[in-house]
């Protein structure tokens, strides 16, 4: 058994893999000089903004860092929820 | 024409800078180049060391800097390749002793005497970095496939792009092929795409490289060396000539051909 267990159990990540993923996380945040709880707040203060003019799905919202190259962007991604009746009437 | 300044860099130090730019200047020099290797490491002089010129030192940068000697005073000509030189750095002063406009000034003089000007940087990214930078013509990043040398490697690339002194190009030292193989170290593809930057050199790990330091005189003298034969592409690369990037293979031992074979 213990034989068949080592041949199906998934093959643990190689130290090389790991290295690279921990780089490609830190050097996002390198790049545009903005810490992971930096870019919490940021988001934190886009909800509220945003949610002053249209109701979101505050729980569904992502804001993210891409890379192009050494190009960054910041993408965010804001459901909108179904306008409630009568909002602009208040 | 006026010669071109080459700046190598890597952000953190221990990488091989210095190794990879005496080896670059030699193989400049073997094509026939006149090369100045520049030691802008004020403090820290190591480049004269590395070409075995440490005991013909007179004069150093600072002095030239501040006027206590003419510029071919403070030069010194190796002995056995004629077309190579040294402008040694100050030990006795820090990096505060020269600044941006100085080594710019300093380098527009030895354009006119060289063909090619190669600039080994301090490690870091501060006044130093910046003053071996201002000059650059091109920069050459030397890293090694470590997790913390690609991190500082970003960050140099990153101040080189934003004063506009890109597109860097990258040489990765001290790969082990052997770990590489085992998955036990980034590949040069992880190194690529992790700093988006184009490759201009991959140097493997060598005890040559060791010996020929201890002796003073680089791997790139070597014909046996597989690093001295990796710096010596570079030369030629930098020079404009395209050479294939050659396949590392683990030089291995008996016992490890056969621990392979039985696998």
């Amino acid at each position: 058994m213990g034989f068949l267990d080592a041949l199906l159990r998934p093959r643990q990540p190689t130290s090389r893999a790991i290295a690279k993923e921990r780089l490609q996380l830190v050097l996002v945040h390198d790049r545009v000089q903005l810490s992971p709880q930096t870019l919490q707040d940021l988001k934190d203060e886009l909800i509220e903004t945003i949610s002053r003019y249209v109701d979101i799905d505050r729980d569904a919202v992502e804001i993210s860092l891409s890379q192009n190259r050494r190009e960054s962007r910041l993408v965010a991604d804001i459901p909108l929820t179904r306008a409630k009746r009568g909002r602009s009437e208040r | 024409m006026p010669g071109r300044v080459i700046t190598i860099t890597s952000g953190k130090g221990g990488v091989g800078k210095t190794t990879t730019t005496a080896n670059i200047a030699v193989g400049l020099a073997l094509l026939g180049q006149r090369v100045v290797a520049v030691d802008t490491d004020i403090g820290l002089r190591n480049l004269d060391l590395v070409l075995g010129l440490d005991n013909r030192i007179v004069y150093d940068l600072v002095d030239v800097v501040e006027g206590r000697c003419r510029l071919r005073q403070a030069i010194v000509k190796d002995r056995h390749l004629p077309e190579l030189a040294l402008l040694p750095a100050a030990q006795t002063r820090d990096k505060s002793a020269v600044t941006a406009a100085q080594m710019c000034a300093l380098c527009g003089e030895l354009r006119q005497e060289f063909d090619y000007i190669m600039l080994d940087s301090p490690a870091g990214i501060e006044s130093g970095f910046h003053n071996a930078l201002a000059p650059a013509d091109q920069v050459v990043i030397v890293t090694t496939p470590d997790v913390s040398a690609v991190r500082d490697a970003d960050r140099a690339i990153g101040f080189i792009e934003a004063n506009e002194k890109g597109p860097a190009r990258l040489v990765v030292n001290r790969i082990k092929p052997e770990m590489v193989r085992r998955g036990e170290m980034l590949t040069i593809e992880d190194v690529l795409e992790l700093l988006a930057i184009d490759l201009v050199g991959i140097v493997p790990e060598d005890e040559s490289v060791v010996v020929s330091t201890n002796r003073g005189s680089p791997a790139a003298l070597d014909r046996k060396s597989q690093a001295g034969q990796a710096f010596r592409n570079i030369a030629k690369r930098l020079h404009g000539e395209e050479v294939p990037f050659m396949a590392i293979k683990p030089s291995e031992t008996l016992l490890g051909r056969l621990v392979r074979l039985v696998r």
